[in-house]
């Protein structure tokens, strides 16, 4: 096992909570292992438990705790009020921003200032991320769907796409349910037969997103407002050393509103501290959402497949 | 006061063939867009798209009759082998292409380096739903047109048209689809494939029907999209538009079958200063194609000649309507019932 250490990074919450789960959420983050957390509303504008001086007041309070803090911004900006907070974000200076789409990537680049790529931006080869090293880019979180064979051709280990001196570090998508699509529509507005614009918050009755099955009964898809999300916990836990060898040193973490303190041990116990991955892998099993467990993307297969080490 | 005349916009026609491209120049489309037989564009379907000789060919049809053609490259180079995209660039310089549709930064920067006066517009791929996104990508790669993204309401395309200097095209009519494009890979969780890495959605080698004694089931990468009842019309089975359970209740979760059509609001799209119309649907017949160019060319030509005046004709509404997917239209974001 390579000594090196394996990143863990808590991504942002992408479902609907109330301001004291929010909370207790990064309450439990604050003592938890992982070294990086990804703050920010990056779904929905109508979402506004927190605003934005909430999330820098709870930076404050993380970075205190000793986490590296990153603030990311809205993966779909439709408004001029989406890119007032686009730019709010990308002016400070004392986080590191994670770029949700090119507006972002407008707003940071003109600055000079290091920032890291979101799942969203669409790098599929050493050739794009060169081109966002270019614009500042020290930090990339590959697209879901990209096989982690992918994410080494396009930012190896032996030579890195660096920005200026600094080696691009790769992030891959480690647990979580993962974010498959975005629309203009609210499909849970649109589930209770409401508008967006009056869309009664109800995704706040949906703390994990809102289930959608087949008609013969398989978990499928979650609904989370504008953005669909996979109902299978994507779980990389078993490809230890694939990761290593394809150069990622980050793993994201996505949150679920319940356990995900014990994820967060999971994954440091096996990426970390030599436990065994076939143990982690059932706790994680346990963890009671519908949908099971999914690696198909590591492996260039579908996103919902799951295969055994 | 008399209205000042509206520039009318270049209605841009998909050619999913050749046969299908010469109905379009021949039914009055100003412009086609087309892509090769491979992975580089996002309609990879078997049995669709230009080689070599045909685009070739293509070319020479709509330029001998003053029409332009766009080649589509708009999937993203993928990190085993960029050079099918880098060659379909270098392609479509030596045919003489009049514009290439891109989304990918990799093939942008290609692009602009190896051929600086090869004209690009950011495909709607790219996913830029701002004018600041516009404004980035014609500041690094000079793209001179951008194709939005179907998530903005027609303020919201208003507002976006006084922030750029880039030309805006805009989706007019065709299979609808719901999700942000170039931002969904629902297709590659089911499937492995997605229009990001492979140029389709709901690739037909994962598509599955069975016949079961209640009707036709449809499946994509085993799981069950629809199930029709023997008399019920059949879509494809894309996940965007299957019927599934939430919360005990089955239905159409996340949007019907359903076409969009802005056939209403044509007058205000021109006003506006939208440059360019899509027409969707390089997948469908070259018979659709005609059809579709027909009824828009003549819309176009309404309202422009008196754009207070324009009334939707019964008989295009008529004719779209047949087209559309489910046979229904819709506004999309652009109207208010997304709001």
């Amino acid at each position: 096992m390579s000594s090196e250490r394996i990143s863990l990074t808590v991504g942002p919450v992408l479902t609907y909570w109330t301001r004291q789960a929010l909370m207790d959420f990064y309450a439990g983050v604050a003592e938890s292992a992982a070294d990086t957390v990804v703050l920010g509303e990056v779904v929905c504008s109508r979402r506004y438990e927190f605003k934005l001086d909430d999330w820098l007041d709870l930076a404050a309070d993380l970075r205190a705790a000793g986490k590296e803090i990153v603030l990311a911004t809205q993966g779909l900006i439709e408004s001029e009020a989406d890119l007032r907070v686009v730019r709010r974000i990308a002016e400070q200076r004392d986080y590191l921003v994670e770029a949700g789409d090119a507006s972002a990537l407008a707003v940071l680049e003109p600055a000079g200032v290091p920032f890291a790529i979101g799942p969203h931006l669409n790098v599929y080869s050493r050739a794009a991320l060169e081109e966002h090293a270019g614009f500042g880019a020290v930090r990339w979180t590959a697209p879901a769907e990209l096989p982690l064979e992918a994410m080494g051709r396009v930012n190896p280990a032996a030579d890195p796409v660096k920005a200026g001196e600094t080696p691009v570090a790769t992030e891959a998508f480690g647990f979580g349910r993962m974010p498959l699509a975005f629309s203009a529509r609210c499909f849970t507005a649109r589930h209770h037969r409401l508008s967006k614009d009056q869309c009664e918050f109800r995704c706040q009755d949906y703390p994990d997103g809102l289930l959608l099955s087949t008609s013969d009964g398989k978990p499928f898809l979650v609904l989370n407002g504008i953005q669909t999300q996979g109902a299978a916990q994507h779980c990389l836990i078993e490809q230890r050393e694939q990761i290593v060898a394809n150069g990622v040193r980050r793993l994201r973490l996505s949150p679920c509103s319940q356990h995900f303190t014990t994820v967060v041990a999971c994954f440091e116990q096996v990426m970390n501290q030599g436990a065994p991955a076939a143990a982690a892998r059932r706790e994680l099993e346990a963890i009671a959402l519908p949908g099971g467990l999914a690696n198909g993307y590591a492996q260039g297969r579908a996103g919902m497949e799951w295969k055994a080490a | 006061m008399q209205q000042p005349p509206f520039a009318a916009p270049e209605l841009v026609c998909p050619a999913g063939s050749l046969r299908a491209l010469q109905l379009a120049v021949d039914a009055g489309a100003d412009t086609v867009y087309l892509g090769l037989k491979n992975a580089t564009n996002a309609r990879n379907f078997a049995g669709l798209n230009f080689d070599d000789a045909q685009v070739r060919e293509g070319i020479a049809y709509a330029h001998k009759r003053g029409r332009k053609v766009l080649m589509a490259l708009n999937t993203f180079a993928q990190s085993a082998d960029v050079t099918p995209w880098y060659r379909a660039v270098d392609t479509a310089v030596d045919f003489g292409a009049d514009a290439l549709i891109c989304a990918d930064t990799a093939v942008m920067a290609y692009a602009t380096r190896t051929h600086p006066e090869l004209r690009l517009h950011l495909s709607v791929q790219a996913s830029a739903t701002s004018y600041e996104a516009i404004n980035f990508y014609q500041r690094h790669y000079n793209i001179q047109r951008a194709v939005l993204p179907r998530v903005l309401t027609l303020q919201q395309v208003q507002h976006v048209l006084r922030n750029t200097s880039v030309e805006i095209e805009c989706f007019a009519f065709g299979s609808l689809c719901v999700m942000v494009e170039g931002r969904c890979t629902l297709s590659s969780y089911a499937t492995g494939q997605s229009p990001n890495n492979v140029g389709v959605c709901s690739p037909p080698s994962a598509v599955r029907w069975t016949d079961t004694p209640t009707g036709v089931e449809s499946r994509l990468g085993g799981m069950l999209i629809d199930h029709y009842a023997p008399d019920e019309p059949r879509g494809y089975p894309t996940i965007c538009k299957g019927r599934f359970v939430v919360e005990g209740k089955r239905d159409y979760a996340i949007e019907e079958p359903t076409s969009l059509n802005t056939l209403a609001i044509l007058p205000e799209l021109m006003k506006m200063g939208v440059k360019a119309l899509k027409i969707e649907g390089r997948q469908r017949s070259p018979a659709y194609t005609e059809q579709v160019t027909k009824v828009w060319r003549q819309a176009i030509d309404a309202a422009k000649a008196s754009p207070d005046r324009f009334s939707v004709q019964p008989t295009w509404t008529a004719t779209l309507g047949h087209l559309a997917e489910g046979q229904q239209h819709t506004l999309g974001a652009l109207d208010r019932p997304w709001r």
